[in-house]
């Protein structure tokens, strides 16, 4: 690729490693942002998976870090508390060595009240390439990705999605069943108002996977049959011969809104013990996109055992996130071949 | 000066009149309507073939913003942005700020139209002092500074108690009582119909429920005290049967439907643009049973108004996350275009059915003048251009807002002129 790309008068320009890819068949995205999961399909996330594989292999290596994304600038931009995925997004982007900074609201402007699309402009003006933002508001990303030249990649937006968690859950699945297809996979908590639910549902149906959702009838969203899940109050019914079992978070302020009476009562209906472990399959894997509410959502013995893969989610963030972060570097035609250069 | 319409398609369903007629209007009352008028001097005005002479319209829910908010809309911009949109008279909201709630606003109100001189304003009082639902307004004082009846707009009559001395007081007065229903609790701070949408988008959800079951206390409580009670802006299916039921009983209960609520349903948040804020309104669009319904109860008769809820907010304030984003959108100028397009020319009502939504009934409900054409009474008058093709432009709108969901929708039928006390306040330059 690197001969054909000194073809290009405009190539000297360039920094060597940064070589345009011509090569009309070499796969990519089919858009420059990453809003959300709804919009890709089973080719495209099976290209980050299989990009991300590749990713995995640089963490493994005593020097952790390719020249990928040098001279890239990547803002995080953090609207709602965050330390895994920011984190995740910070570790990614030094390993392909992208220049990057992270903003929390506590330091920006928004807390003098200025408004987000003035924040991301003075953020633009200083020209980034990728901006990675976590916001409490559904749809952020998409009104951003209506003003904004950078490619813009949703670490999180209110109730609406959560791409790269969905991404690196499927990641995980996929490394221990092989593939996701026809696998049953349960989701049990909070349905409502779980970003990582939706991202993983759109994710599941587009590869073929049998879901389950399940949780108390105050936090199941009306029209679920529709986004592509059976629903059920029964976790004994979801559990039964599941491959997968994935739980999310039970926010304390629930009880609030009348969802549920007590986190107690919710550990007794819901609470994935070792006993309704028992009624997957023999080889169930159990997951938690994390923070855990312990002896709220999952019992520690669960948590702590054999079936958890729970911290390998978390390691297989990084690998995930670099596969974004590269692919849609690579978007504009600059795809370049230095992951394969610097192996 | 004296003006002579000359030829047009005169349609005045109060008083049965669909015929080819003349009017002739001098010092700004209708004097005659008749056939082959002798001119004597009047301007004439040449009513082209095809167009239909009406009694003007009245848009009995709008929101002018002044005093207070008037980055968003002033009383002159917004009537200039009424005559435009073929309407001769709106009532306005009373939640400006200060909300009018005191006679000393209304008459500044009324004071503002008369310089503006174009739409006539009939300002709407609010229920309680600052539209908090803890003491009651002063209502007689309002009503004798012109206030034609009450709400508490933009947040529903709060207790039960206020909605039902406020329906003694107002039924003494010979008003009624205007109610943005909505059930404070199931509403919570949702920002989107609840539905299949709502929840693919991650958007927290308001079901049609909230609004109906106040419906339901509000029909209720005009049962008991024999008040008139005005659903404003009603959406849910759950309510037209409310207020069915109401009218069946012989209560004295009405309701409005808004263009946004027969046209449009929750799917198009879903885009694109996803997430656009000029679909936020309150009450939200909602599903498709609903739009329906509404339909239906235009059709049928069970909805007596259709009013736009025009609404207008900064370009800034809609450039925010959805969720911030204020509720509500601009509606003067496409009210006709839309009922003409999406209800007459669909088949769905006639043209004697329009007038009596956007012109005889708003009238009869508010008791205010006009919704008719009566010799010796003011020439407030519309003239419809049924068959003109629109392409609506936010930018080209005269309300100081653009924020409008239907920014470049091609649709049939306009307002070619509109005619109040007599004076031609807006001609359609494009007809």
């Amino acid at each position: 690729m690197s001969t054909r790309a000194a073809d290009r008068p405009e190539s000297a320009e360039r920094a060597p490693e940064r070589t345009p890819n011509q090569d009309p068949a070499a796969p990519r995205l089919k858009s420059r942002h990453l809003l959300g999961i709804a919009g890709l399909d089973a080719e495209e996330i099976t290209l980050i998976l299989d990009t991300a594989e590749a990713m995995k292999e640089i963490g493994g290596r005593a020097i952790k870090k390719v020249p990928t994304l040098r001279g890239r600038t990547v803002v995080n931009l953090f609207f709602e508390p965050s330390t895994r995925t920011r984190t995740s997004f910070e570790i990614a982007e030094k390993r392909l060595s992208a220049d990057t900074l992270s903003i929390a609201t506590a330091t920006s402007s928004v807390t003098k009240g200025e408004t987000l699309v003035d924040t991301v402009r003075n953020l633009e003006a200083m020209s980034p390439d990728m901006i990675v933002m976590r916001h409490a508001s559904s749809g952020a990303p998409e009104l951003l990705a209506r003003i904004c030249r950078s490619a813009i990649i949703n670490a999180g937006d209110g109730m609406h999605e959560h791409p790269t968690q969905a991404l690196l859950d499927a990641f995980t699945i996929r490394a221990h069943k092989g593939r996701l297809a026809g696998l049953k996979v349960a989701i049990v908590g909070d349905l409502l108002h779980s970003r990582v639910f939706r991202s993983n549902v759109i994710l599941l149906k587009t590869m073929g996977a049998d879901v389950w959702a399940c949780g108390p009838a105050t936090l199941i969203p009306p029209g679920l049959e529709r986004l592509g899940a059976r629903s059920t109050t029964s976790v004994d019914e979801a559990v039964e011969g599941a491959d997968v079992v994935m739980l999310l978070r039970i926010q304390h302020e629930r009880m609030q809104g009348h969802y549920i009476p007590s986190l107690r009562e919710y550990f007794a209906l819901f609470g994935m013990t070792p006993e309704r472990v028992r009624r997957a399959r023999e080889d169930v894997i159990v997951m938690h996109p994390g923070p855990m509410n312990r002896g709220v959502e999952i019992d520690s013995a669960v948590a702590d055992g054999p079936f958890s893969v729970i911290l390998e989610q978390v390691s297989n963030g990084v690998a995930v996130r670099m596969a974004v972060l590269y692919l849609l570097s690579g978007w504009d035609g600059r795809n370049d071949e230095a992951l394969v250069e610097g192996r | 000066m004296n003006l002579l319409l000359k030829n047009g398609r005169v349609v005045d369903p109060a008083n049965r009149r669909d015929g080819e007629f003349d009017v002739l209007i001098e010092d700004g009352v209708i004097r005659r309507i008749d056939k082959n008028l002798p001119t004597n001097g009047a301007e004439v005005f040449e009513v082209k073939r095809g167009w239909v002479v009406v009694p003007g319209l009245i848009d009995i829910h709008v929101h002018l913003r002044e005093p207070g908010q008037e980055h968003k809309e002033t009383i002159a911009t917004g009537v200039t942005s009424a005559v435009a949109g073929g309407f001769t008279a709106v009532a306005c909201m009373p939640n400006t700020d200060p909300v009018n709630d005191h006679a000393g606003i209304t008459q500044f109100i009324l004071k503002k139209a008369a310089e503006a001189q174009l739409a006539r304003v009939y300002p709407i009082g609010a229920v309680s002092l600052g539209s908090k639902g803890e003491q009651l307004a002063e209502l007689g004082e309002q009503k004798a500074a012109g206030c034609v009846a009450f709400t508490d707009d933009g947040r529903p009559v709060a207790t039960a108690l206020l909605m039902r001395r406020a329906l003694e007081y107002a039924g003494m007065l010979g008003v009624p009582i205007v109610n943005h229903c909505e059930d404070p609790s199931l509403k919570g701070d949702g920002v989107a119909h609840e539905g299949y949408y709502a929840s693919a988008l991650g958007l927290r959800g308001i079901p049609g429920v909230a609004e109906s079951l106040m419906v339901e206390r509000d029909v209720s409580l005009a049962e008991l005290t024999g008040g008139h009670v005005h659903i404003a802006h009603m959406s849910a299916r759950q309510s037209l049967r409310a207020v069915r039921a109401g009218k069946e009983r012989g209560v004295n209960v009405t309701c409005e439907v808004a263009p946004h609520h027969f046209t449009l349903t929750d799917e198009s948040l879903e885009g694109p643009p996803k997430y656009d804020t000029n679909l936020k309104m309150n009450p939200p669009l909602r599903e498709a049973a609903d739009r329906d319904a509404m339909l239906e109860g235009i059709a049928d008769g069970s909805v007596d108004v259709i009013a736009t809820d025009h609404a207008p907010h900064h370009a800034d304030e809609k450039m925010l996350e959805f969720d911030r984003a204020p509720f509500g959108i601009v509606g003067l100028e496409t009210a006709v275009p839309i009922v003409f397009d999406r209800l007459v020319h669909a088949g769905k009502i006639s043209l004697a059915r329009m007038v009596e939504l956007l012109s005889v009934n708003p009238a009869r409900v508010f008791h205010v003048p006009g919704g008719s054409l009566v010799e010796g009474a003011p020439a407030d008058i519309t003239v419809l251009a049924p068959d003109a093709r629109v392409t609506v432009s936010a930018a080209a709108l005269k309300s100081k807002s653009k924020n409008t969901p239907f920014d470049g929708w091609a649709l049939r039928g306009s307002v070619a002129a509109t005619i109040v006390g007599g004076r031609v306040a807006y001609r359609n330059a494009s007809c």
